[in-house]
């Protein structure tokens, strides 16, 4: 592998009582996308906060293109960009007096403040938007111009803290693009998310983090094979029709059918969701009408089963998939 | 290098800039605090009501107090605008400072604190540039002060630059001042609590003190605190300046009250700032 951008050994960071994170091993390759996937709660935040020398670890160390986020914090903040959790703009101000603000906080002069901000405002379709206060900009925008903030100049590590929690289907696909477009540049990414096919789609390689600790490390790929198959989901028009149809899913997945407690509903495990076509085919000759019918990736709660044995949310009653 | 073409930005709109901004040197501890009052006048300009406590309440006081004391307490309202005025003058300027703590709990709570904390600037620049841009609203009092006070009849026997200084001695000692406040808005959890006990200490500072009347039918312990308390060395200070016979004395008292706050409260307040997760 190429140098690391960012190493962490054992960061420990305690609350009073809590262990928000409890060892965590991170090591991210230069120029790649690392995704860190958990839960709320998990430590991912807190992570990023040491990794960005906000918070000051309990223990361990970390450091981020070769500086000690503690003893170089200085150096580190050069090199780094942040995109928070929460919005880390000014709501009541501008777009352009955002991002010129930033550009200025970086070191550019005047001229070449306004010039950047212009230019991000238009590469992030936010030209619109330029003289309206944050506050009144859509949740997408309020990410993009946040984005901007961060590579007013370019990062050589940014870091992103759930960058697409929130936001709707449309948006999300606008800030992956981006964050495709900034690897592309050469910059290497740390992403925090919730959800599987972010870390999926954008990420070379994912940690999986649960309770302050890494349970997992690797390709999107290993974590696949680690967590299992995909999960058929099957919702009959006319739930009279069920005996016949679990037993059709019986025989074409040739894997044991679930009934859900909802009336009508089946799911059942798929080895290969090629099959399922068969199966439309053959409830369609039987006459089995389909009110719904889906094959879904193994989602983060299956992943945390899988790999914990506990729900990602332990307050959630989980019913058997 | 940085001339972007329209047909450029709209295939790869992001790479095409991102690509491309090389780090400067990071921006001095000056040019940084600069940077970051300037965003905090924005926001005044954005939201004005900010400047009611500066602009609405000294009027109101300064009315009201003249003439509801001004007979009792001087035989004239004409005369006691001439005591009063310079001692509202700076009540209203140090009550400003108070702002200073509650706005910067509300705004650090907030995830652009951590944006700039995230950057090289010098770390106390957010503080320095909030606290310069409240030097902004000390002004907008002190001119709204003199200006009612004026238009009432109070007349300074001091010579323009006499005023001037005096106004400049209230600004700078509102400066000093704010560090308290900002120290409080960094270790008090809510707004609330911050304005709780900052007017706690509010009220002895401007009330217990030479501010409305001669301390001389005081009791002797409220005189003793009042002899000692910052705020009375400033008001007398501010009365020369104003009546043209400035005291080296007060004056001096005051300087040195400004200084030790700074060199007390500016460090506590940078400690909390990095404490602060």
């Amino acid at each position: 592998m190429t140098a690391l951008a960012i190493e962490a050994h054992g960061l420990v960071k305690t609350f009073g009582e809590n262990r928000a994170v409890d060892g965590v091993d991170l090591a991210v390759g230069a120029g790649t996308v690392y995704g860190v996937l958990g839960p709320n709660g998990a430590g991912k935040t807190t992570t990023v906060r040491m990794l960005t020398t906000l918070l000051r670890p309990d223990g361990g160390s970390a450091r981020v293109l070769g500086h000690d986020v503690v003893d170089d914090a200085d150096q580190v903040r050069r090199l780094i960009g942040l995109t928070g959790q929460y919005a880390s703009v000014d709501e009541d101000l501008t777009g352009t007096e955002n991002l010129v603000l930033q550009s200025r906080l970086v070191g550019l002069s005047r001229t070449r403040s306004r010039q950047r901000a212009a230019e991000l405002l238009e590469s992030f379709d936010l030209t619109d938007a330029a003289n309206r206060p944050v506050k009144h900009f859509s949740g997408g925008m309020r990410r993009r111009i946040d984005l901007a903030a961060s590579i007013v100049v370019t990062p050589d590590v940014l870091f992103l803290d759930e960058p697409t929690t929130g936001l709707d289907p449309r948006s999300r696909g606008q800030v992956w693009d981006i964050v495709r477009d900034l690897v592309a540049g050469g910059t290497t990414v740390l992403l925090t998310t919730q959800y599987l096919d972010e870390a999926d789609q954008l990420a070379d390689r994912i940690a999986v983090i649960d309770r302050g600790t890494v349970i997992a490390e690797g390709t999107s790929a290993d974590l696949k094979a680690s967590v299992g198959r995909s999960s058929l989901h099957l919702r009959l028009a006319d739930e009279a029709q069920s005996d016949l149809a679990e037993r059709l899913v019986a025989q074409t997945l040739d894997t044991t059918p679930h009934r859900t407690p909802e009336a009508g509903v089946i799911t059942a495990p798929v080895a290969d969701p090629d099959v399922v076509a068969d199966l439309m085919i053959r409830l369609r000759a039987e006459g089995v009408r389909i009110d719904e019918i889906g094959v879904q990736r193994p989602s983060l709660d299956e992943v945390f089963l899988t790999l914990t044995g506990h729900a990602a949310d332990d307050d959630t009653e989980r019913t058997a998939a | 290098m940085t001339t972007t073409t329209q047909a450029a930005t709209a295939e790869r709109p992001i790479s095409s800039v991102a690509a491309r901004v090389e780090r400067p040197q990071p921006p001095s501890a000056l040019s940084a605090s600069l940077t970051l009052g300037w965003r905090s006048v924005l926001k005044i300009r954005r939201i004005p009501e900010q400047l009611f406590d500066v602009t609405f309440q000294p009027v109101i006081f300064i009315v009201m107090f003249v003439y509801l004391f001004g007979g009792a307490v001087s035989g004239s309202t004409t005369q006691y605008l001439q005591f009063v005025l310079p001692g509202i003058l700076v009540q209203t300027v140090v009550m400003a400072s108070l702002y200073t703590g509650i706005s910067l709990n509300t705004d650090i709570g907030k995830g652009i604190f951590d944006r700039f904390r995230s950057l090289p600037i010098w770390r106390p620049s957010a503080l320095v540039g909030a606290l310069l841009a409240d030097s902004i609203r000390y002004v907008v009092a002190a001119v709204v002060c003199l200006g009612v006070g004026m238009a009432m009849g109070f007349r300074p026997d001091g010579t323009v630059l006499d005023v001037f200084a005096a106004v400049v001695l209230v600004l700078v000692f509102a400066f000093s001042l704010s560090w308290i406040f900002a120290f409080l808005g960094l270790v008090m959890r809510s707004a609330g609590a911050v304005q709780g006990v900052s007017m706690l200490a509010m009220f002895p500072l401007t009330f217990a003190s030479n501010v409305f009347v001669d301390p001389s039918t005081m009791p002797g312990w409220l005189r003793a605190w009042v002899d000692v308390n910052p705020v009375s060395h400033l008001v007398t200070a501010v009365r020369g300046l104003m009546a043209g016979s400035p005291d080296a004395g007060d004056i001096s008292w005051s300087l040195i009250g400004c200084a030790v706050l700074i060199a007390v409260f500016a460090p506590l307040t940078v400690r909390a700032y990095r404490r602060r997760s």
